[in-house]
């Protein structure tokens, strides 16, 4: 490989500044609008629901669920966009949190795991990172036969397919599409997910994860 | 080509997302804890930049590829299913550390498990859409 490339995807790999979202963001919605689609994932879960046969039990998947081809082919993109950046263009691995962050977590896991520049992105065994310490290998299959980890992944599960549908849209649905669009019902939504993610994460996350089994 | 141009719209979502770390569960943490810009700033900077996308296809300056305009649904005014939808949906994010969006990348980046949660946030919806008439909404 030429030093340009290396130089290229060096440039990449690196970690990327948070007005990038803006970038991401704005090309994404552009290109469905102009493809005359939407930008909302969590509508999949309902397209996959009615392709499995749920029309059978509730009104809800009795929908041309043919017209949404579409959007799973948005999200099969996503999963190769993951893959990619996973693994070719992953950097250090590594979330760059801030000190204050750093200290929040060592504070929940009631132990110095991390310090600077060690946490990772994902909280699992990575490809860069093989070794994470136990306490915050979550997304693992052997963490999935534990209570704490049984609850993280199927309860977090069920609550995003269930709230997602509930409130009509996921948080690129409502918090992207629909403040652009200057829809108070979406503003609304964007106020209870902060409400759940504040709950969740200051009253009851800490001691979920402090479950030993 | 019609296949491809959907997977490429993803692609760049994913990979992006994956970069500006959107995906990890510390940033979640973070956000939640308000320890950091950064999260908020991806949030800000997306749906300034998605204002100005949006406004150029609602007013007709810009047309689909089809040469039409593009037609927004407005959002049901109700409010129930909203405020009890959000916040179910708020606690799961911030439970998993992990959006609807953020588990296809998990998913395909290999972390085999998101399966599992993918068959959980399937459940979940067909468990609303079958529970639906006795929800307030």
């Amino acid at each position: 490989m030429s030093d340009y490339m290396q130089q290229v995807i060096d440039f990449i790999s690196q970690p990327w500044p948070w007005w990038m979202g803006g970038v991401v963001i704005g090309t994404t919605l552009f290109l469905l609008y102009f493809f005359d689609k939407e930008f909302g994932l969590s509508s999949n879960l309902r397209t996959m629901c009615a392709a499995d046969g749920a029309g059978d039990f509730a009104d809800f998947f009795k929908f041309d669920w043919n017209t949404q081809w579409w959007n799973l082919m948005v999200a099969l993109g996503a999963m190769f966009g993951g893959y990619m950046a996973a693994n070719y263009f992953g950097g250090d691995s590594a979330a760059h949190v801030s000190p204050g962050t750093i200290e929040i977590l060592n504070d929940i896991s009631q132990r110095a795991i991390f310090s600077e520049g060690s946490v990772p992105i994902v909280a699992g065994t990575t490809v860069i990172k093989p070794v994470i310490d136990p306490f915050w290998d979550i997304y693992s299959w052997s963490s999935l036969f534990s209570v704490r980890g049984l609850i993280i992944i199927i309860g977090g599960g069920f609550m995003i397919g269930f709230g997602a549908r509930y409130a009509g849209g996921c948080t690129s649905g409502h918090a992207i599409s629909g403040l652009a669009d200057f829809q108070l019902p979406s503003l609304v939504a964007v106020i209870g997910f902060f409400i759940g993610g504040l709950i969740m994460t200051w009253l009851l996350l800490p001691y979920i994860l402090r479950i030993p089994f | 080509m019609k296949v491809f141009k959907y997977i490429l719209v993803g692609f760049l979502f994913g990979f992006g997302m994956w970069k500006l770390e959107a995906v990890s569960t510390f940033r979640i943490i973070e956000m939640f804890h308000f320890e950091s810009f950064h999260m908020y700033g991806i949030i800000i900077s997306g749906v300034s930049v998605s204002i100005v996308v949006t406004q150029l296809f609602k007013r007709g300056i810009i047309k689909t590829f089809k040469g039409n305009e593009h037609h927004f649904t407005p959002k049901d005014k109700a409010w129930n299913r909203y405020i009890f939808g959000g916040i179910i949906f708020g606690m799961g994010w911030a439970l998993t550390g992990v959006c609807s969006g953020m588990m296809f990348l998990l998913l395909g980046a290999g972390y085999t498990v998101f399966a599992v949660f993918l068959g959980a946030a399937l459940l979940g919806t067909f468990t609303y859409g079958y529970f639906r008439k006795y929800l307030p909404h």
